[in-house]
C-alpha cells in the first residue's frame, strides 16, 4: 500500500470506530466523555501551539477565543437553525470558528506592532474584556449563562475536528509558509531579511489558530450543554498553556500527549479530591525543572551544539 | 463625594501598587513574569489571618512578621521552581511561575476550604468627620504606611549598595556579574522585598474589605500586573504610579456604571495607554539589535 494512503486510511478507520462507538454506544459514557475532553483539548492545544511553539510568541488568549466560539456555535445551533437537528451541527462549529477567527484577526493586528511581551499583555486583556462583554450583552444570558444548549458532540465529531487541527497545523507547518513562521521565532530580523513579510505570517497564524479555538469551543458548548462567562476565566487559558509545554510546544506531538496526561492525570488523581488539583501543578513543577522543554520537546541547545 | 471617592480609589490604589511593585522587580532583574506573585498576595492574607486568630498577634506585631514569613517563602519559591531553569527558554520559567501559582491557589483551598473567611478587624474603626468628608482610621493607616513604604524602597534602591547592584543587573546581565555582583543574593532579596510588600497588601486587603478567600489573588494580581505595565515593566515609580491609576479608574468606573463593567474598563483602559505608550509611562523603549 502507499504511503501516502496510510494517513488517510487510519483516520477512516479512527472514524468508523468512534462513529460506531457512539451509535451502538460501546464505551461506557464516562470514558467517551473523558475522551472527548482530550479530544477538545488537543484541538484547542493543537491550535495554540502554532502561535506559542512554532511562532514563538507567548498568548494567553485561548479561552477568549474558545468563548467566543463557543457562545457563536451555541447561537447558531439555538437561534439560528433551531429544529435542524445535528444535521446543521458543522455549521454552527464552522459559525464558531470564523467567528473567533475574527475576533483573532481584530486582535491580532495591533498586537503584533511592537516588542516581546505584548501580545501577552493585549491576550490578557482580551480575555477579562471578553468575559465581562458576555457577562453584560443581554442577549447570551448574562452572567447567568447560556443554557439550553443541544448535546451534539460525539466522539466521531470530536475526533474528525481534532484529526483536522492536527493535520492543518503540521501542513502549515511544513509548508513554505510555515518557515516563514519558523524563521520568525528564530530570528524575527534575519527572516526580514529573506523576505518574510513578519507581520503578516504572525497574523495568519494567530487568525489560524483563533479559528481551531473557536472551533474547540464550540464542541466544548454542544458537550457541556451550559455555558456562562466564568468557564471562560483565566485559569481556562492557564491550562491550556499548562498541557502545551508539558508536552512540549514547537512539536506536534507534544500538544497532543500533552493534553491527553493532563487531562488523565487529572482523572486518575481522581481519589486524592482536593487535593490533586495540588498534586498536578506540582508534577508540572518538577518536570519543568528538569526538563524544560516538555516530554516531546528536544533540547535546542543540545542540537546546536551538535551542529557546531 | 468627589473626595472620598478620592480616598477610596488612593486606598485599592495603595494595595494594587504595592503589589505592582513586586512584579516589576522581578521583572527588572530577571525579565520574568512572575505569574504566582498575586496567589503570594493571598498567601500573605491568610498568614496574617492565622497570626491574629490562632496565636493572637496585634497588628503592629503581625505586619512585620508576616513581612519575614512570606518574604522567606518568596525566597523559596524562586530557589525551587525559577533558580534552575535561569538559563532555559524564557518562557519555560513563565510556566512554572503559572504552575507555582495553581499550586498555592489549590493548596490554600485544600488546606482551609473554599468559603470565604471573615478577616478580624485588627484595629477598632473609628471615624473622623473632616467638613464634608469622612475618613477612617483604617483608610488612613493604610494610605500613610503604604506611602511610606514605597518611599523607603526607592530610596534604598536609589542610595544603598544593594540598591544599587539591583539596578546594575537588571541595566545589564552579562557584565554585572563580571563587576563581582552576587546575582543569587540580589535575585533574593528582590523575591524577598516584593513578596513581603504583596503581603503587606494582603494585610490591607483584609483591613479594608476583611473578608479573604483561596482565589482573592488571581484578579487582584493581574489588576497589578497591569499597574506595572501602564507604569512600564522594571520601573518602581511606574508600578507605583500605574497602581494609584488604576485604583482610581476602578473606584470612579464603580461609582457610574454598574459593577460588571469594571473589569472592561480597566483593560480597555490597559489597551488604550498600550496603543499610544507601548512601553508604559515610565519604560525604557527596547531596541531591537541585529
Amino acid at each position: 500500500m502507499p504511503s501516502k494512503f496510510i494517513g488517510p486510511g487510519l483516520f477512516l478507520c479512527g472514524l468508523a470506530v468512534t462513529l460506531s462507538c457512539d451509535a451502538l454506544h460501546l464505551i461506557n459514557p464516562y470514558i467517551a466523555q473523558i475522551l472527548m475532553y482530550i479530544g477538545i483539548n488537543v484541538i484547542m492545544t493543537s491550535s495554540l501551539n502554532l502561535v506559542n511553539g512554532y511562532l514563538g510568541e507567548f498568548s494567553v488568549g485561548h479561552a477568549a477565543f474558545m468563548a467566543v466560539g463557543a457562545y457563536a456555535a451555541a447561537f447558531f445551533s439555538l437561534s439560528i437553525f433551531p429544529h435542524c437537528g445535528p444535521l446543521l451541527f458543522p455549521l454552527s462549529l464552522l459559525a464558531g470558528g470564523f467567528a473567533s477567527g475574527i475576533i483573532g484577526f481584530l486582535v491580532a493586528i495591533p498586537a503584533f506592532k511592537a516588542r516581546d511581551d505584548y501580545l501577552a499583555i493585549i491576550t490578557l486583556a482580551l480575555i477579562m474584556i471578553t468575559k465581562s462583554m458576555f457577562e453584560n450583552l443581554p442577549w447570551f444570558g448574562g452572567p447567568q449563562g447560556y443554557s439550553g444548549i443541544p448535546k451534539y458532540t460525539n466522539l466521531s465529531w470530536v475526533f474528525a475536528a481534532a484529526v483536522m487541527t492536527v493535520v492543518v497545523v503540521r501542513n502549515v507547518v511544513r509548508s513554505g509558509f510555515g518557515r516563514g513562521i519558523i524563521a520568525v521565532r528564530d530570528d524575527e530580523v534575519a527572516a526580514t531579511l529573506v523576505s518574510v513579510d513578519t507581520r503578516q505570517v504572525k497574523i495568519i497564524a494567530f487568525v489560524i489558530a483563533a479559528f481551531f479555538a473557536g472551533v474547540g469551543g464550540g464542541l466544548f458548548a454542544h458537550l457541556i450543554q451550559f455555558i456562562n462567562p466564568r468557564t471562560f476565566s483565566i485559569l481556562k487559558s492557564t491550562d491550556f498553556l499548562l498541557m502545551l509545554y508539558l508536552g512540549g510546544s514547537a512539536t506536534i506531538g507534544g500538544p497532543i500527549l500533552g493534553a491527553a496526561i493532563w487531562t488523565i492525570l487529572l482523572e486518575v488523581l481522581r481519589f486524592l479530591g482536593v487535593w490533586r488539583f495540588v498534586v498536578a501543578p506540582v508534577a508540572l513543577i518538577v518536570l519543568m525543572v528538569y526538563r524544560p522543554q516538555g516530554i516531546m520537546g528536544w533540547n535546542r541547545k543540545k542540537r546546536e551544539n551538535l551542529k557546531v | 463625594m468627589i473626595i472620598q471617592q478620592a480616598l477610596n480609589s488612593l486606598q485599592l490604589g495603595s494595595i494594587y501598587a504595592l503589589i505592582a511593585l513586586g512584579y516589576t522587580m522581578v521583572y527588572g532583574v530577571l525579565r520574568l513574569i512572575n505569574f504566582a506573585h498575586g496567589d503570594v498576595f493571598m498567601v500573605g492574607a491568610y498568614a496574617a489571618l492565622f497570626l491574629a486568630v490562632s496565636l493572637g498577634f496585634p497588628l503592629i506585631a503581625l505586619a512585620p512578621l508576616t513581612f519575614v514569613a512570606i518574604g522567606l517563602l518568596g525566597i523559596v519559591i524562586e530557589r525551587i521552581a525559577y533558580k534552575p531553569l535561569r538559563g532555559a527558554a524564557r518562557v519555560s520559567a513563565v510556566i512554572t511561575a503559572l504552575a507555582v501559582g495553581l499550586f498555592l491557589e489549590t493548596l490554600m483551598l485544600a488546606v482551609v476550604g473554599p468559603e470565604p473567611k471573615k478577616f478580624p478587624a485588627l484595629i477598632t474603626t473609628k471615624i473622623h468627620t473632616l467638613g464634608s468628608f469622612t475618613v477612617t482610621n483604617v483608610q488612613a493607616l493604610i494610605i500613610i504606611i503604604s506611602v511610606a513604604l514605597m518611599i523607603g524602597l526607592d530610596l534604598f534602591v536609589a542610595k544603598t549598595r544593594t540598591g544599587m547592584a539591583m539596578r546594575a543587573l537588571s541595566w545589564d546581565k552579562t557584565f554585572a556579574p563580571l563587576l563581582g555582583i552576587n546575582v543569587d543574593r540580589i535575585v533574593s532579596i528582590t523575591f524577598f522585598i516584593g513578596a513581603g510588600l504583596a503581603a503587606m497588601a494582603g494585610i490591607f486587603t483584609g483591613l479594608a474589605y476583611p473578608v479573604i478567600d483561596p482565589y482573592m489573588g488571581i484578579m487582584v494580581g493581574w489588576k497589578a500586573f497591569v499597574s506595572a505595565v501602564i507604569g512600564g515593566t522594571g520601573s518602581i515609580k511606574g508600578a507605583v504610579l500605574g497602581g494609584f491609576l488604576l485604583g482610581a479608574v476602578e473606584i470612579l468606573s464603580t461609582a457610574f456604571l454598574p459593577s460588571t463593567y469594571k473589569d472592561m474598563i480597566v483593560f480597555g483602559l490597559l489597551l488604550v495607554i498600550l496603543l499610544f505608550k507601548p512601553q508604559g509611562f515610565f519604560g525604557t523603549p527596547a531596541q531591537k539589535k541585529v
